[in-house]
């Protein structure tokens, strides 16, 4: 049913028509009102034979999440940012014992300096505990990957996460078709767990593993993500016939045919991309982009096949690797490794920056006409970082760098002001 | 696209007003997209949220930056925001004030822009009269409505009394449609204020 409704909202609809029978989570923004709102159908009993378990902290969530999940209960949470880390053991738990848990991730920054808007350095800080991951281009979209995700992590027995842009879609108003129970019942089956904790036929789960099998159990982890590269677009065809519309998949190229410049980029972004793709090819330049649905398995053929005919690939990341540039742009390569073709990564969006369509396009122009150098700061304020470095190498004790920052932003407004 | 930036504070219902927007152009089938300016959310802090109305759907998900509607529902920010960046020069700018321009300071600034699109209506009674709390959202959407001639005040009415329930949400449509009067008739008598 259509309708006009937050992105929280209507995901926290969808959790409950995929009837979990174990919620457990702990609040943290922009991810709160997902878990309010799947709460709320638990109290009014619209979801019904569901246990919503209030925890004391993330790393019990996740933990709860495992136990319930063994137990052969199909479970959901979802967290954000520093909730990510605080529950990081775990998380490494629940894909090394192959328990098909769903969680959603309002993807937020992580401090210090501490920053409560969008980036995707949570998503990123766990991009290789084991997890499929996968990305939410818009709301619509958000809603259909987790109805994907129970039947993807249940047939693989893997854990998936759902990454959601925090704010720019977890608290979003839009048109959002929100599944029937039965639509949801005839694509999504009662879950069948290949192991369970069942007192009746006793065994352990999450055994001791020394070097002589430690290699092979990660071998296996490698394959089942191997195996989640085929199944992702069947489940993907699948979805389109119950619900006559496309969502999920590995990756979504947005005319790429004939394009010499493609820009790569994973969630929310891509909507503002695509604006400045067709203005670009409006006006004939062959400029294209790539949405990734699917960062974990990474989808290194597809975008190989994809990107074939490029001659400048343009990687737009939320998220940086300190010291080495982009995360996104380094996989990007490795799929582009038999070609010679140059991938530039742009920083963009960190701690919730805007990216404008204005930026995007100078972006993209440079890049064209091979200006772009290799790692790139979108709309970053030189001056202010040029003037904190000059003082800092003057000055032994400098002080803490976001403040300086932030005083040296406030003097040169009031400057501006004068 | 027509695109509306709404300024307030913390507490006066900013992101609220967006959100009820985005519902009555739903309800026209139009496609909308509502959304807050991420920033501080404390009582009383400036606050700004967008709504993006469309007959196709919205893809972009940059703040707005150049509105074509601009709804202010606390005068005092004239004086500390720069409320009217990028405003369309064609735009409409709704002020919730019983004063005139003259009074807020700003009458050689609006008198830019068609008579019509500019107006200022003292929703803050408004919804005290009718609803017993000074929050000027939903009389403020009336008003916009009534300028605009984006959406029907209908719709407007619609949105409000699905999102409260009972008396609250009769209060709140009874202050909207009072709102949508007084701006109709002032934008016939070519007037800018009640």
């Amino acid at each position: 049913m259509l309708k006009q409704i937050e992105g929280s909202i209507a995901v926290a609809e969808a959790i409950a028509l995929c009837r979990p029978e174990v919620v457990c989570a702990y609040p943290i923004t922009p991810q709160t009102h997902i878990v309010e709102g799947v709460g709320a159908l638990v109290k009014s009993g619209a979801l019904e034979n569901c246990e919503f378990i209030n925890v004391e902290s993330e790393f019990a969530a996740l933990s709860v999440a495992i136990g319930a999940s063994a137990a052969g209960a199909r479970t959901y949470t979802a967290t954000a940012s520093q909730g990510i880390l605080f529950m990081a053991e775990a998380v490494y738990n629940a894909a090394g014992l192959g328990l098909p848990i769903v969680m959603t991730i309002g993807n937020r920054a992580i401090g210090a300096p501490i920053n409560i808007w969008n980036d995707h350095t949570d998503a990123m800080s766990v991009k290789d505990a084991g997890w499929i991951q996968l990305f939410a281009e818009t709301n619509q979209e958000a809603v259909d990957l987790h109805i994907q995700a129970f039947r993807l992590a249940e047939e693989l027995s893997s854990p998936v996460m759902v990454c959601m842009d925090g704010f720019i879609l977890t608290h979003a108003y839009e048109r959002i078709d929100v599944p029937t129970q039965e639509e949801i019942d005839a694509f999504l089956p009662p879950y069948d767990p290949v192991q369970v904790l069942d007192p009746v036929e006793p065994y352990s789960i999450g055994a001791m593993v020394g070097p002589e099998a430690f290699t092979e159990v990660r071998y296996l982890a490698h394959e089942k993500q191997l195996q989640a590269l085929r199944l992702i677009p069947e489940i993907g065809a699948v979805f389109k016939d119950v619900f006559d519309r496309e969502s999920g998949g590995l990756i979504h190229p947005y005319r790429t045919e004939g394009a010499e410049t493609i820009a790569v980029a994973l969630g929310s972004v891509n909507g503002t991309i695509k604006e400045v793709v067709d203005a670009m090819r409006d006006e004939g330049a062959a400029v294209g982009s790539i949405s990734i649905c699917s960062f974990r398995p990474f989808p290194l053929d597809e975008l190989e096949a994809t990107l074939a005919g490029a001659k400048h690939v343009v990687v737009i990341e939320k998220s940086l690797a300190p010291g080495l540039g982009g995360i996104l742009a380094s996989n990007v390569r490795m799929a582009l490794r038999e070609m010679a073709v140059p991938v530039y990564t742009v920083i963009a969006g960190l701690g919730g920056r805007p990216i404008t369509m204005a930026s995007l396009r100078g972006i993209l122009e440079a890049a064209a006409k091979g200006r772009l150098p290799d790692v790139q700061f979108l709309d970053l304020d030189h001056g202010a970082v040029e003037r904190e470095i000059l003082r800092a190498r003057g000055i032994r004790r400098s002080g803490p760098t976001a403040e300086n920052i932030l005083k040296s932003l406030g003097a040169a407004a009031v400057a501006g002001d004068e | 696209m027509f695109q509306v930036r709404i300024h307030g504070r913390g507490g006066q219902g900013v992101v609220t007003a967006a959100e009820l927007l985005s519902v009555a152009a739903f309800t026209e089938d139009k496609y909308a997209q509502a959304f807050p300016s991420f920033g501080s959310e404390r009582m009383g802090a400036p606050v700004v949220s967008y709504c993006r109305m469309d007959d196709k759907e919205i893809r972009l998900r940059e703040p707005i930056s150049a509105p074509d509607a601009l709804i202010i529902q606390d005068p005092t920010l004239l004086h500390s925001v720069d409320v009217f960046k990028g405003l369309n020069p064609q735009g409409y700018i709704l002020i919730n004030s019983r004063r005139t321009f003259e009074e807020l300071g700003i009458a050689e600034y609006v008198a830019r822009f068609p008579a019509h699109h500019v107006c200022c209506v003292g929703a803050t009674e408004l919804a005290l009269r009718h609803v017993g709390r000074p929050l000027p959202n939903a009389a403020l959407l009336g008003g916009f409505a009534a300028i605009s001639g984006q959406i029907h005040f209908d719709s407007v009415e619609q949105a409000i009394l699905e999102k409260f329930s009972g008396d609250v949400g009769a209060a709140n449509a009874a202050a909207a449609r009072e709102a949508f009067d007084i701006a109709k008739a002032m934008g016939a008598k070519g007037m800018t204020a009640c």
